[in-house]
């Protein structure tokens, strides 16, 4: 139980800090409403159109702010050696980790929670019907990047071309994740939904998160050595 | 003993190589398995373009068997802490990256040949696809990710081998109305194994030869490095 206490203090921690200075989120948020707009420009309006293209809009957005997020709040620890005064931080490396990975989660989780519904406002798309699946798999979507960023976002911290190799990284890994969101998505938003279908990947990707979970556990402290 | 692996096998991969070329042109009867096209069995033939099968495979097989290479290493190496496995993870995905490229463009004449497509995201080669993705996204942080370059290409190889069952499924799942159905699977008929049981240990025999030799020529580097560390130290070099 201690665990979960000194995790939640860490993620407290970096959730207050970004509180008072909105840097990432305030950023990130126009960057994804940027990429709405520009989608708007890029793809044609039709119904039909519309239904096949905005679950990669989605993704992709959450890919894309996912990444840059991840990469700043981590630079944050670096400015000023925190990361060092935190791994010397009386708790285990697993609580450090897991409150890291619950602040992105709740990063990640912000972005989406403003571009899905000005994707639904902008292109008319009926992302919401379902929003419960929706909500469900963004979640477990924000939750695997989150899991599987933290991990590599902290091991880069010290290298000098960390903004490039971060994407580098996490892409490939996380290809099975997008493409899972992907097929939820658009399973959700046909014109017939296809809700078995949503239900698969939502199964997927829940046992694709609690793997990396698991498997970042592990990992993390053998990775992250100062 | 062990010098001995690169030049032994060096050769008996140049041996098999001319050995399964023969065996696939010659000894290979165009009569086996099922129709490329339509799916159906053909009865009496397979196209002329199914001979890009044997080299094909036997890539792909290599390119697999790297991301465990790679994987499994990457793990001993995170939990004994000695260069040794990582040199082997590193050799290999090296390797295998090349390998990969001739899987990928391998897969992608035959796809041109049997449906006119240069590509056509046909279950298998998507998964090549992604797993060589892997491979080369761990050749870049090895390169570019300065003095933690190991342990943050270990990390990426661990994941990527975990990932490898998910990716599976994904592909699984996901085929494509225009591939799915037609795929060229066809049961080996006995008189093909031998062109293909060839050339598979042929590419094998070539992919160990080039692995041990990387793993040989990166601990020589740095045994040349230490040593000339060492001389500077004492002043014999200036």
């Amino acid at each position: 139980m201690a665990l979960f206490r000194q995790a939640a203090r860490i993620a407290w921690k970096d959730l207050r800090v970004e509180l008072r200075s909105r840097e990432i989120v305030a950023t990130m948020i126009f960057f994804g409403a940027l990429l709405v707009v520009v989608y708007s420009f890029a793809f044609p309006h039709d119904d039909k159109a519309v239904r096949s293209s905005v679950p990669g809009m989605l993704w992709v957005a959450i890919a894309f702010t996912g990444t840059i997020a991840l990469g700043r709040a981590f630079d944050r620890e670096r400015e000023n050696d925190t990361m060092r005064a935190l791994l010397l931080s009386p708790v285990p490396r697993l609580a450090v980790f897991l409150g890291k990975a619950v602040s992105m989660a709740a990063l990640v989780l912000a972005v989406s929670i403003v571009v899905a519904p000005l994707l639904a406002l902008f292109l008319s798309a009926p992302l919401f019907d379902y929003a419960g699946e929706l909500a469900l798999v963004v979640l477990l979507g924000a939750i695997g990047i989150a899991v599987v960023g933290s991990v590599f976002a902290a091991t880069l911290l010290k290298v000098r071309s960390r903004d490039v190799l971060l994407p580098v990284i996490l892409y490939p890994l996380l290809v099975p994740l997008f493409v899972a969101g992907t097929k939820t998505t658009a399973a959700l938003v046909e014109i017939h939904p296809n809700l078995e279908a949503a239900w698969y990947w939502i199964r997927f990707l829940g046992v694709y998160d609690a793997a990396f979970l698991v498997l970042s556990m592990w990992i993390f402290e053998s990775l992250v050595i100062e | 003993m062990k010098k001995l692996v690169v030049p032994v096998f060096s050769v008996l991969a140049a041996i098999g190589f001319v050995v399964s070329i023969y065996l696939i042109f010659m000894a290979t009867p165009l009569e086996y398995g099922v129709d490329a096209r339509s799916g159906r069995l053909a009865g009496s033939s397979l196209f002329f373009n199914q001979k890009i099968f044997y080299f094909h495979i036997a890539h792909a097989i290599v390119l697999f068997t790297a991301v465990f290479v790679a994987g499994i290493s990457s793990i001993l190496f995170l939990w004994k802490r000695n260069p040794k496995f990582d040199d082997v993870a590193s050799a290999s995905t090296d390797v295998a990256v090349a390998f990969g490229a001739a899987t990928l463009a391998t897969g992608s004449i035959w796809a041109k040949a049997a449906w006119d497509v240069w590509w056509n995201w046909e279950p298998r080669l998507t998964m090549s696809l992604l797993l060589w993705l892997i491979l080369v996204g761990y050749v870049l942080v090895r390169k570019f990710a300065g003095p933690s370059a190991d342990r943050v290409a270990a990390g990426m190889a661990i994941f990527g081998m975990v990932g490898v069952p998910f990716i599976y499924t994904m592909v699984g799942q996901d085929s494509h109305p225009a591939s799915g159905a037609n795929g060229v699977v066809f049961t080996l008929g006995a008189r093909l194994l031998p062109a293909f049981l060839t050339s598979m240990v042929t590419f094998f025999l070539w992919y160990i030869a080039l692995v041990v030799s990387r793993v040989q020529s990166t601990r020589d580097e740095r045994e040349v490095r230490e040593l000339r560390e060492k001389a500077l130290d004492l002043g014999v070099l200036q």
